[in-house]
């Protein structure tokens, strides 16, 4: 079962296939299932492969299969070839389940739309990009779903084009995501000329031998792969371009932001897990990058109105929390984030796309409020969404987030305080958003008040499968309990080589300092911080009910004592406007300096200068190419001369 | 007494199928009226199937016949594959195209299987005259199928200079290899072999080699010996330019590395200097000529003689390498080529009415299926992965790298870089653009859709698996060194 691998891709591909040539004159219900089963398809394979792999030996659980050698030339080998470990499959599973989830979803909600066809056509070529990407063997097969996502969420992100903030900011996300690729692509060619092979497990397996720890060259390569990873996932400094992404349709952002493309980045450094142990400095620097994105964002999301917003900067926020993970060490905890993440992010996206559903497509939540009885499934499963995130036991999110608190104590009590703090943030804002979309008073307009209503079925039974997701998807994780730590224990074998690394490293620190290293957990500990996380979750709700429930007037009074910060976060700390001004407009003016000056002068010379030329060179065809024979013939003769007289002369 | 020399009709059975096949047709023509046209292209079809597979045999033969004059070995087996794609190609997009013409004619068929024998003779040729032969009978054949429309004068126009154009390229190549024969005493390739690894260089056997190059660069369009080509391509009807750009090239260019590789090779410090100068002005000449063309089989004939610049790269290169990166290019292109050509017969219509650049505007539209069609072609032409083109342009141009001439790669790949605006305007009209006020409907066939389909099918396959086929390349030029 495990050979049939290289299917779970395929399946998405013909769906694409079907709906894209062959597919105009279906009907909607066709084309959006033809969609939806390519990726369900994709899922029950999934499923069937992790049940072989499950019953295989736990050291054992790691096969390649390739299927074939594309190109062989001298020291360039393009092997076809996928790499089923418990890693790839975790995010197979994650990718294929959500992502036909979102499908579903999507039947119901792009009912009626204009492009249906190409819209499912997109969704599926973005999910076989996605899984070519965690799927794939090596860093180049690797580095075709990574450009494959990019150029789908481009296309996805722009769906609306006629509108022009979507045409932008679809840009906007290709051109940022640019930036990072070039930082992936030049760690992939160090990698390629430091090993000479693209292979993850030969990169692997050599790595330890041939580099040495904390080298310039190591850390050089996982410093330029991690901004690969910053721009794909939305990090300090390249997270700009996912609060505009929301202008895609509803499931697209879930599906960017739940189960596809900004997962890569986290995916992507889990994958190089062994080269970052080898780099401590690129692991502080992920760290730090993490633990900052994640308080930077959340603050935020404090401050926004628009439903999507919220959840796009918690999105960025939740990703700090799994490269924080990452950087402490913890690379199956950032993991087991992703995977509670995609469960209750999917949810919330796919539920506020339920809520703008029923609201005509009203984004602002200052005008809505009290739609608890209205919109009661939509209610329930953002309801379940929310506590998720916020960490409430025994949602799925607290324990994947309790676990990566306790590994940032662990390592530097500086990264818990972010973490801790970000929390409390984010459940703050999280029950705000709650608090004002569902409850209080009703500040619908009356136009969009006629027309509400509840989501039909096909929408709201995939947000009750996603909130019983998010309801329960943490059990697979509990902490403490020996035994209980499913995905722990089942991820383990893949990063066991870089934990090695790690605690040969600590040990050797450690000695020196003669304080012997315990690697143990220490349960008191563990349950003390956990604890404190579940408080500062409780902690936040209450804040959020006292400001928005109880006290509806409270928020205006603070906004106007804290003005200056407030307007300072409200506007996003104007980092889109200082890229502007720094990167755009000064290249914008450089631009217009060129043009006037350089662009006028040489290119225009050069331009007119080929243009002059191509006439010239047809007009020069012409008189040649006369059509008359006896030219032709003495071009021959004019050749034959030549060849003649260099070969006796010579 | 003279001794009867041992007689291997097996050797050169396939090329002897065509030919029956081609009397057989011939025979029919005379009886049948009604539909004479279908069952003509059945017998063909039929006939080349047997050729088919009565041309397995020959990979593991390797056994020369006819007291030598005829190679019977891989090399041989690998292209008389090649030319029965092409003519079985051919075959199928032609019958479409002569219902829709009107032109009733069963002859075109026994042209085209004679033409296909001659190809056959000209790459198992092991003697110089037996080369010749072949080489003439595909010409023959040719002249007549380039001027066979009855109702387009430029039809007609475009054979004659062929015709002219051909004799005096065939009187090149003749006199050179009578310097050859007065030098060396014999015509056949391993005497001509020993006589060069001797160290014998005489000025007229010099000669003598260079006369054969042109002959060859002639017939594949290699400049400055091209300038027949567009006016050519562009008169002959579009199924019979497919086949030329096709078979003839590849058929001369098999014979071309056989003489050149089997009995030159002692001299190839000197030809393959020429033929770097050759490769280089063909691969510029071609891709900027093509830049500025508005008909679309203009604009292919100029690619066709852009892409004699790549093969020739390959040549130059040399080796097995080169050599089998070569033959690997041969079949991508007669995958692409054909399927491009097939694409632009259908669209052309009657009277070859429709064969602007601009009348592909908005086909994606119209016909979304045959738009994504000639898309593949157009990608294969210009090297993009995962296509048949790409793989070519790379394995031919990895192994020129290696032999070092990285200098005539970098024009390569530049003027490749230049192809990808011709090719991609064909691309843009097809998308972007809205297509023609009024339309008129297309009339497919089941024969055209069946080739079509070979022809984009093999493109993709052998671009996503190509590791079997270069391999095999690499096998079939092994008789060679």
């Amino acid at each position: 079962m495990i050979d049939l691998v290289w299917l779970i891709p395929v399946f998405p591909v013909i769906g694409f296939l079907i709906n894209g040539l062959i597919g105009r004159g279906f009907p909607e219900r066709v084309i959006g299932w033809i969609g939806s089963l390519s990726v369900g398809t994709s899922f029950v394979l999934a499923i069937l492969i992790f049940s072989e792999l499950l019953g295989m030996d736990a050291g054992s659980r790691s096969r390649e299969v390739v299927v074939y050698t594309w190109m062989l030339s001298g020291k360039l080998n393009v092997p076809i070839g996928f790499l089923v470990d418990p890693l790839s499959m975790v995010m197979m599973l994650v990718v294929s389940g959500v992502g036909f989830i979102i499908h579903v979803y999507s039947i119901g909600y792009m009912h009626g739309e204009l492009g249906f066809r190409r819209f499912f056509a997109y969704l599926n070529l973005f999910v076989f990009s996605m899984l070519m990407l965690v799927a794939a063997n090596n860093f180049l097969l690797m580095f075709v779903g990574w450009e494959g996502v990019g150029l789908c969420s481009y296309l996805l992100i722009g769906y609306y084009y006629e509108k022009k903030s979507a045409s932008d900011a679809g840009k906007k996300a290709f051109v940022v995501n640019r930036i990072g690729d070039f930082g992936f692509l030049l760690g992939m060619f160090l990698i390629f000329t430091t090993f000479g092979t693209f292979s993850f497990t030969e990169v692997f397996a050599a790595a330890p031998g041939k580099l040495p720890a904390g080298g310039l060259l190591i850390t050089g390569i996982t410093l330029l792969l991690f901004v690969g990873a910053t721009g794909k996932s939305a990090q300090l400094p390249l997270y700009t371009w996912l609060p505009d992404a929301m202008e895609g349709p509803t499931p697209v952002s879930a599906l960017i932001h739940a189960a596809t493309m900004v997962t890569a980045g986290v995916y992507m450094v889990s994958r190089c897990s062994v080269l970052y142990a080898m780099a401590p400095v690129s692991m502080t620097v992920v760290a730090v990058i993490g633990g900052a994105t994640a308080f930077y964002a959340a603050t935020i999301g404090i401050t926004q109105f628009d439903i999507k917003r919220v959840l796009a900067y918690s999105t960025i926020s939740q990703l700090g929390y799994m490269f924080m993970a990452c950087g402490v060490g913890a690379f199956a905890s950032g993991i087991f984030h992703l995977m509670t993440h995609a469960f209750f992010k999917a949810l919330l996206f796919l539920a506020a796309g339920s809520v703008m559903h029923a609201l005509s497509g009203e984004l602002d939540m200052r005008n809505m409020g009290a739609l608890r009885k209205k919109v009661p499934y939509t209610h329930m499963t953002y309801l379940f969404g929310t506590l998720a995130i916020a960490g409430i036991i025994p949602f799925a999110g607290f324990f994947s987030k309790d676990e990566i608190l306790f590994y940032s104590f662990e390592r530097h009590v500086g990264f818990w305080i972010l973490g801790a703090v970000a929390a409390l943030m984010t459940s703050f804002y999280m029950f705000r958003s709650v608090f004002l979309t569902f409850y209080g008073e009703s500040r619908v307009t009356p136009e969009a008040a006629r027309h509400l209503h509840e989501s039909p079925p096909i929408m709201t039974v995939p947000l009750m499968i996603l909130a019983f997701l998010s309801l329960v998807g943490g059990l697979v994780g509990i902490p403490i309990f020996e035994g209980l730590n499913r995905i722990g224990d089942f991820l383990k074998p893949v990063f066991a080589p870089a934990q090695a690394i790690i605690n040969g490293a600590a040990q050797q620190a450690h000695a020196a300092v003669s304080h012997g290293a315990e690697a143990h957990h220490n349960v008191g500990l563990e349950l003390l911080l956990m604890g404190v996380s579940l408080a500062v979750a409780i902690a936040g709700l209450l804040l959020a009910r006292r400001m928005y429930i109880t006290e509806p007037s409270r928020p205006d009074k603070i906004i106007e004592e804290w003005k200056g910060v407030h307007t300072l976060v409200y506007n996003k700390y104007w980092v889109d406007e200082l890229y502007d001004f720094l990167f755009v407009n000064s290249i914008v003016n450089f631009s217009r300096f060129l043009w006037k000056r350089f662009d006028d002068l040489v290119i225009d010379g050069i331009v007119n200068g080929v243009a002059e030329v191509t006439r010239w060179f047809g007009a020069g065809l012409r008189r040649v190419q006369s059509g008359l024979v006896k030219d032709y013939a003495l071009s021959i003769l004019f050749g034959v001369l030549l060849v003649v007289a260099y070969l006796v002369l010579r | 007494m003279i001794p009867i020399p041992a007689i291997n009709l097996g050797s050169i059975l396939p090329a002897l199928i065509l030919c029956a096949a081609g009397l057989v047709v011939l025979a029919v023509g005379l009886f049948v009226r009604r539909g004479a046209v279908t069952v003509a292209a059945l017998i063909s079809l039929v006939g080349i199937v047997l050729a088919f597979m009565t041309n397995s045999p020959l990979r593991a033969l390797n056994a020369e016949a006819f007291s030598g004059l005829v190679a019977a070995d891989s090399f041989c087996w690998f292209l008389n594959i090649l030319i029965l794609i092409a003519v079985g190609l051919t075959v199928l997009i032609s019958a479409k195209y002569l219902a829709d013409e009107g032109m009733a004619l069963p002859e075109y068929f026994v042209l085209l299987l004679f033409c296909a024998a001659g190809m056959m003779f000209m790459v198992s040729g092991n003697h110089i005259l037996v080369i010749f032969i072949g080489l003439e009978t595909l010409s023959i054949s040719v002249y007549v199928l380039a001027g066979i429309h009855p109702a387009i004068p430029r039809s007609q126009e475009s054979a004659l200079k062929y015709l002219l154009l051909g004799a005096f390229s065939s009187g090149l190549f003749l006199y050179g290899a009578a310097l050859l024969y007065g030098s060396a005493g014999s015509l056949a390739l391993p005497a001509l072999a020993k006589y060069f690894q001797a160290g014998s260089t005489s000025l007229m056997a010099k000669a003598g080699m260079g006369l054969l190059l042109i002959g060859f660069g002639f017939k594949v369009a290699a400049v400055p010996f091209h300038m027949w080509t567009p006016d050519v391509y562009e008169g002959a009807p579009t199924p019979i330019t497919a086949f030329m750009s096709v078979g003839v090239k590849a058929a001369a260019f098999a014979a071309f590395v056989r003489v050149f590789f089997d009995s030159l090779a002692a001299l190839q410090v000197n030809w393959s200097q020429i033929l770097w100068v050759l490769a280089l002005v063909t691969m510029i000449l071609g891709n900027l000529a093509a830049l500025v063309q508005d008909n679309i089989k203009r604009m292919l004939a100029y690619s066709s003689i852009a892409h004699a610049g790549y093969i020739l790269v390959g040549m130059v290169a040399g080796h097995t390498e080169g050599t089998s990166a070569l033959l690997y290019y041969l079949l991508a292109y007669t995958f692409t080529n054909m399927g491009a050509f097939g694409v632009v017969a259908l669209v052309g219509r009657k009277g070859e009415a429709n064969n602007m650049i601009d009348d592909y505007r908005g086909l994606a539209k119209l016909h979304p299926l045959l738009a994504v069609t000639m898309a593949i072609f157009l990608f294969s032409l210009a090297g993009v992965p995962p296509t048949a083109g790409f793989v070519g342009k790379f394995t031919i141009f990895s192994a020129a790298v290696k032999e070092g001439y990285v200098g005539l790669v970098i024009v390569g790949v530049l003027t490749s870089a230049i192809s990808v605006y011709y090719y991609f305007r064909v691309v843009m009209k097809m998308y972007m653009e809205a297509p023609a006020t009024e339309p008129q409907a297309l009339h497919f066939g089941p024969a055209v859709v069946v080739g079509l389909l070979i022809a984009a099918v093999g493109v993709l396959y052998i671009g996503i698996f190509p590791i079997t086929y270069l391999d095999l390349a690499a096998k079939s030029v092994m008789p060679l060194f």
